[in-house]
């Protein structure tokens, strides 16, 4: 008994003071010293450790931005993987400061679950990969086929919403986990597979025989914009996490990359002047260093940098910029002017 | 002048005249016979092919495509992560010796002439040193914060400290349940009815999902903690049901020669009953241990890196997508691996245990 009290006492001693729920996130972030985010267990190009337990991708590279913004350091960060049925209870209750995983901001979650998103680091969207020698030119010629699905996701509900709506015969081939459907498909057990466009992108790039044999037909059957969130109550906290993601755009918009940011620090350009802290108090007005951008171009890179490292071309996944080029360019990526 | 051949025709009639009583005796065996033949055919050489022959043991990803067969190589590049999670990859010896530890300490408590007062005590050290060295922060050691253990070592912490921990609580429990006073038992019925009652992962789900809501602002529980008392109360409530299985095979003379003698309830309890009980369930405890080191793998819907999500890690790798099917069979080798021994010491214990008592 007096054994098992004094682990009852120890774990006691290990319940340690966590981050704020009402208000201040930003100044329970600030005093603790690192970004509390919540990240995927393993997406690879997303947000997965890698061999050697280091954390890397697109979503990850948003809370190492953060952290840059906050403490001019884009290490200090601590990471808590999430499952998808906790990610959002983890926020909410100040488990974590930012959810960074691969989270499609939808009305329910701002108006039920009492989150906020920040800003869209990825648009994505629901597709279809089949093998070219099917001949099918579009989705909707799909009648009759056999789609492999992964079950219990919006991607199931998805594809029958699509198929009444279009009114198709669509047998839908259901398997629980992502990766044997994926080989199911190309194994041939179904005519096409169904998936967010960038997940099918990777599959046909890297488990395909050979990946010119295959294609992803041109329609998306659902908007699939991947966004960071944090938790209502802090506006300022709010604040630093949406303009710690504008400034990765608007560095890529204005030509500012890792490897030129020091010789952009005394561009004319008032844009890039105000960007980087040579003019203006934009670092004061989020309550952190006039040299924030700064930090966070020279130790992430850009938003075009970061999606070539993680997910683009430099990277195993492969995937075309498409809608998350910048709008000047025909995507969607867009920064609201920081001035 | 040639000698007659009996030899020769002894041999050559011998295995068909075994296979006539025992394959092909009747009809049924006869037929039933060729189909588990034919069975073993189209099964075995396929696996032997894609497992062995066509296998890649060295290689990228390209070459393991090329092959057609097992992707070993996977497994081989990934070894570090499926055993080690994301532990920092310098100080993966850390947990190395962790695993090490956790296996002396098994092996030291399987002998029945070490099960004496010491061994509690034993593993209670063993445990903490396996906490020193896992968070490290003395000595020299760079403190490693629980949010990266992972893979194998956290699956044993987890396992065996759910089984240890759990004990004590267990045999209150247990003594519990047959009390005299109405409330104690009462108290120790709804625990263990209310415990065996909902499955671990909805326990696990609770821990993790909804418990931090109730909390009060700005206090959060480790996520390992959260989980790990999970399973220490969930075990508690089925090992108290093999203890109590130990106590009811104590004749009841036993208990009334102790008080005969002047003995009080915890002194009968501590020195004549449970010393006896506990050898008793042993065998069961162990069956418990299988169970438990099974159950753990449950903690990948909270997010926590043990064996089998680290396993799930690795494949994540774009680079290497698709080879689950090695990565999965890595894994559950090294389940079986512990769980087989387990299971065999358990047959060697009922074996022994049974021997003394005929």
């Amino acid at each position: 008994m007096k054994i098992l009290l004094s682990l009852i006492a120890a774990a006691l001693l290990l319940v340690t003071s966590g981050s704020a729920r009402a208000g201040q996130t930003f100044d329970a972030v600030k005093k603790r010293g690192a970004v509390v985010c919540g990240v995927h267990t393993g997406l690879g190009g997303f947000g997965a450790p890698d061999q050697k337990g280091n954390w890397a991708g697109l979503d990850v590279d948003v809370c190492r931005a953060v952290a840059a913004a906050m403490f001019g350091d884009s290490e200090k960060v601590k990471y808590v993987p999430l499952s998808a049925q906790q990610r959002l209870t983890a926020l909410q209750s100040g488990e974590i400061d930012m959810l960074s995983r691969n989270t499609t901001w939808t009305l329910t979650r701002e108006a039920a679950n009492g989150l906020l998103f920040t800003a869209t680091n990825f648009f994505d969207g629901q597709g279809f990969l089949v093998a070219k020698k099917l001949g099918v030119k579009a989705a909707t010629e799909l009648n009759g086929a056999t789609v492999c699905v992964q079950t219990g996701t919006t991607t199931e509900l998805n594809l029958s919403d699509f198929a009444r709506a279009n009114k198709l015969d669509i047998k839908p081939v259901t398997i629980e986990n992502f990766e044997e459907a994926a080989s199911a498909f190309v194994a041939g057990r179904c005519d096409a597979m169904t998936s967010d466009k960038s997940q099918l992108a990777a599959i046909r790039a890297n488990q395909t025989p050979n990946p010119d044999d295959y294609v992803i037909l041109p329609e998306l059957i659902s908007k699939e914009p991947l966004s960071t969130a944090v938790r209502q109550g802090d506006d300022q906290w709010f604040n630093l996490v949406k303009w710690s993601f504008y400034a990765m755009v608007e560095a890529e918009e204005r030509g500012v990359t890792s490897a030129n940011v020091d010789a952009m620090t005394k561009s004319p350009d008032p844009n890039i002047q105000r960007l980087l802290g040579a003019s203006g108090d934009m670092g004061k007005g989020l309550g952190v260093d006039n040299k924030w951008a700064y930090v966070i171009i020279k130790q992430v890179g850009n938003y075009g940098e970061s999606f070539e490292r993680n997910v683009g071309k430099a990277s195993k996944l492969k995937l075309e910029r498409g809608l998350n080029a910048l709008w000047n360019k025909g995507g969607l990526m867009y920064a609201m002017p920081i001035r | 002048m040639a000698a007659p051949l009996p030899l020769s025709g002894g041999l050559l009639s011998r295995p068909l005249a075994w296979s006539r009583r025992h394959l092909f005796n009747s009809p049924t065996n006869a037929v039933m016979t060729v189909v588990v033949l034919w069975l073993l055919w189209a099964t075995i050489p396929p696996v032997v092919d894609w497992a062995l022959l066509k296998a890649v043991w060295v290689g990228d990803p390209a070459a393991c495509r090329a092959a057609g067969g097992a992707c070993w190589a996977f497994v081989g590049q990934k070894y570090r992560l499926i055993l080690f999670g994301i532990y920092p990859y310098e100080e993966q010896w850390r947990p190395l010796l962790a695993i090490v530890l956790f296996i002396v300490l098994m092996l030291v408590s399987a002998h029945p002439a070490s099960w004496r007062r010491w061994l509690f005590w034993l593993w209670l050290s063993g445990l903490a040193l396996v906490a020193l060295l896992m968070w490290g922060g003395v000595a020299g050691l760079p403190f490693v914060a629980n949010d990266r253990w992972g893979g194998l070592p956290l699956t044993l912490v987890l396992s065996t400290s759910g089984i240890v921990l759990s004990f004590p609580l267990a045999v209150l429990l247990a003594l519990g349940r047959r009390s005299r006073l109405p409330a104690v038992r009462a108290a120790s019925i709804a625990y263990i009815e209310l415990w065996r009652g909902v499955p671990l992962v909805s326990v696990l789900f609770m821990a993790s999902i909804m418990f931090p809501l109730f909390l009060p602002e700005g206090v959060t529980i480790d996520k390992l903690l959260r989980a790990q008392l999970g399973i220490i109360l969930f075990t508690a409530a089925y090992v108290a049901e093999a203890v109590r299985g130990g106590l009811q095979a104590i004749p009841r003379g036993q208990a009334e020669a102790a008080e005969a003698l002047g003995l009080g309830y915890w002194q009968k309890t501590r020195l004549i009953i449970l010393p006896q009980a506990l050898r008793l369930v042993i065998p069961p405890l162990v069956g418990q241990f299988i169970t438990t080191f099974k159950d753990t793998s449950l903690v990948i819907i909270i997010g926590l890196y043990d064996l089998l999500s680290s396993t799930k890690v690795a494949l994540s790798d774009p680079q290497w997508r698709g080879f689950y099917v090695e990565g999965y069979i890595a894994a559950a080798g090294i389940y079986f691996l512990f769980t087989f021994s387990m299971s065999r010491y358990s047959q060697y214990l009922e074996r022994r245990l049974n021997r003394g008592r005929i």
